[in-house]
């Protein structure tokens, strides 16, 4: 177990060392969300869409195409000087390398949303503050169940002739559950309605996260070892 | 005989069973076309759903063997159980695609819209992008036993999504109320459509089973070949 | 041609190889290997592109399953030892297998946490030092030369102190000095007593550090056994082997 902990500890922290000195993911993930706070901002009428309505939308596709930028990354950075091949012939257990890359993966994402929300709640002029906690919640669990996956498709995609292009094709579909569920609740709490009226999307959000980290973790292997 | 051979074989077999199935299928419209009554608010645009509710039962099985034999493959690396997957995944595909064409057919000449988020052609659309991406994944690997696992993996995280999406989707439905389009007829079907409907479920089974069958020999004579090709390169 | 055999000497292998055989889809990359080395042995493989030879080396290593057939390290076949078996085990490519974007020292730091070595900031220290990278711990793998890259390399393999290296082509590329380097390091390795498979298209080089050598062709040994004849007798029978194939 205290094996376990230290190598994930340690892939975790080297992947987010590297992120950090390159910083092009990273980067790219504020630049997309900029860009996406602009369009929507210039392309619809204001008296027509009330800017709340809009929000919880775009802020999951923002979080999720943004998310996808640095889940590419993972894997890809091991192609360099065959660096997989190490992680492989070391004694570290697989569930370690793949609990280590979503920790470095949700420490990304993380960091956008962190720049996101507070830009998105400038913008589009929704109260964030008041349900805050609610809110953060919700974001870590949605997060925590579309890297999951997210990380396991990546380390098939890096291998393919599509590669990048991969990605969102595999992934797409199983971001439907985490992130309906989290746009409804979103919504609800821009909306100021209680939360008890989400219970039934909270449950399929933890229902969704148990099952797919479990399988996750259970599948890594299969994508990794010959 | 040689693998090639008896591939091949199996290939012939099938033949039979694709030419009855298909005259079963036509027994089945004409059946529904002539012997059964109309629905009285759609008219007949709703016959549609004799193609259209096999199709859909016909796919979620498929779907749900991709699932079972990509288990199967990851615990025994067979790789047959590969290529039984696959010939799974692409027949599912083709009646997936039946469903949701033959959807927006019955909607039309009733709603006026082609497409609506109706919950069960929903749940069909998302079930068609996980086969899609089954099918593009298959083809952007070069490495065959690479291929397999690859695939073994989505099939399985496929099969799990889908209890997922269908909560999702139906969850939605409860909060956004919209207009059930696709309805058969009334509370309950009246036991001649239900009849038809029956035999029609019973054909479409038998005709995916037969394709199954037949797309499966394909793969096993395709690969008895290149083993072969490969076995004389080497001599 | 020559059958596999027994390395003289050995009581109990380090490395034993039995009826090994491993395909990529309708390719047969090996066709059963057999061997066996004792401790302090080196074996040279030599062969065309394409024999199979690197396919060899991954699966000694751990990196592919076999398919049929059995490697034992120790005694012990690999499919049991696993985890184990990765701890006796190093590898040396002609790709460095280390992070660019990293330091010198944090490439080893990081290696270190992942073979579980006790002190490891320590240990990469000293490593560093002994691959006369000492002075260069704290700048980016990016920055250094290919012989560098080399050595630093060697030192991330050996940091676990293993006692099978694997070699897979690790003179390729390197200029005069950095492989006079590599050669006196593995002369030395050889000293310590490690047993090493080296996979390499330099005959002279090959034959200098090998106790034992093996031609492989099309997923076989053609020819195995304790180095016996000159360097000219060798590459007669190389040619010899290669050309029968083509």
């Amino acid at each position: 177990m205290h094996d376990l902990l230290r190598v994930t500890w340690a892939v975790a922290a080297k992947d987010v060392l590297l992120e950090f000195r390159s910083r092009s993911a990273f980067v790219s993930a504020l630049v997309f969300t900029a860009l996406v706070l602009a369009i929507f901002n210039f392309a619809r009428d204001p008296t027509a869409v009330s800017a709340r309505d809009l929000a919880p939308g775009i802020l999951w596709i923002t979080f999720t195409f943004a998310g996808m930028l640095g889940l590419n990354r993972a894997f890809a950075l091991e192609r360099e000087n065959r660096a997989l091949d190490g992680l492989l012939l070391s004694p570290a257990s697989r569930t370690a390398v793949y609990l280590g890359k979503v920790l470095a993966n949700l420490a990304f994402v993380g960091a956008v949303e962190a720049v996101a929300l507070p830009l998105f709640a400038l913008f589009f002029n929704v109260p964030v503050l008041p349900v805050l906690g609610p809110l953060v919640l919700v974001i870590a669990l949605a997060t925590l169940g579309f890297v999951a996956v997210g990380t396991l498709m990546s380390s098939m995609a890096v291998n393919t002739r599509l590669a990048e292009l991969m990605l969102p094709v595999l992934l797409l579909p199983f971001l439907v559950p985490p992130v309906t569920s989290a746009v409804q609740m979103t919504a609800q709490l821009f909306a100021g309605r209680p939360f008890s009226e989400a219970l039934g999307w909270l449950r399929l959000l933890v229902g969704y996260d148990v099952i797919f980290v479990a399988a996750c973790i259970l599948f890594f292997e299969s994508t990794i070892e010959e | 005989m040689t693998p090639v051979e008896s591939a091949e074989r199996a290939l012939r077999r099938a033949v039979p069973w694709i030419a009855t199935s298909l005259a079963l299928i036509a027994a089945v419209y004409v059946r529904a076309l002539a012997f059964t009554p109309a629905e009285a608010a759609q008219g007949p645009a709703q016959k549609i759903f004799y193609v259209h509710v096999p199709s859909a039962w016909v796919a979620f099985l498929a779907f749900g063997i991709v699932g079972g034999v990509s288990l199967a493959y990851l615990l025994r690396k067979d790789p047959r159980l590969d290529l039984l997957a696959e010939s799974a995944a692409e027949v599912g595909m083709v009646f997936t695609s039946v469903v949701l064409v033959t959807g927006p057919i019955w909607g039309k000449p009733i709603w006026g819209t082609w497409w609506t988020w109706d919950a069960r052609l929903t749940l069909t659309l998302f079930l068609w992008f996980v086969v899609l991406a089954y099918l593009v994944l298959r083809g952007a690997v070069n490495e065959p036993e690479r291929r397999a696992r690859y695939a073994a993996v989505l099939g399985i995280l496929g099969a799990l999504l889908v209890p997922f999406i269908y909560a999702s989707v139906y969850l939605f439905r409860t909060i956004h109320p919209m207009p059930v389009i696709l309805r058969a007829g009334g509370p309950t079907l009246p036991g001649a459509m239900l009849a038809t409907l029956l035999f029609s479920i019973a054909v479409f089974t038998l005709f995916f089973g037969v394709l199954l069958y037949y797309r499966y020999s394909l793969a096993r004579l395709a690969d008895a070949r290149a083993h072969a090709a490969a076995e004389r390169r080497d001599a | 041609m020559a059958v596999a055999s027994r390395s003289a000497g050995a009581s109990r292998a380090e490395v034993a190889v039995r009826g090994l055989e491993r395909s990529f889809g309708h390719v047969r990359a090996l066709r059963g290997i057999d061997f066996e080395l004792g401790a302090g042995d080196c074996l040279a493989v030599f062969g065309p592109n394409g024999a199979g030879k690197t396919t060899l080396l991954r699966v000694l290593a751990g990196l592919l399953r076999p398919q049929r057939g059995q490697v034992l390290l120790g005694g012990v076949p690999i499919e049991r030892a696993d985890a184990r078996h990765r701890r006796q085990v190093g590898f040396i490519a002609h790709y460095s297998l280390l992070y660019d974007g990293l330091t010198a020292a944090e490439n080893l730091r990081f290696y270190a946490r992942l073979y579980g070595i006790d002190e490891g900031a320590s240990v990469a220290e000293r490593a560093l030092g002994s691959v006369g990278l000492g002075e260069r711990a704290s700048d980016l793998v990016g920055t250094f030369s290919r012989g560098m890259v080399q050595r630093l390399a060697i030192a991330r393999a050996l940091l676990h102190g293993p006692t099978v290296v694997l070699l897979d082509e690790p003179f390729s590329g390197l200029d005069q000095r950095a492989a006079a380097t590599l050669r006196e390091l593995l002369l030395r390795l050889r000293a310590e007593r490690r047993t090493m498979v080296l996979v390499t298209h330099n005959i002279d080089e090959g034959l200098e550090l090998a106790t034992h050598v093996a031609i492989q062709v099309a997923g076989r040994f053609t020819e195995f056994g304790p180095l016996a004849g000159g360097l000219a007798d060798y590459r007669a029978r190389y040619a010899g082997a290669t050309a029968a194939r083509a």
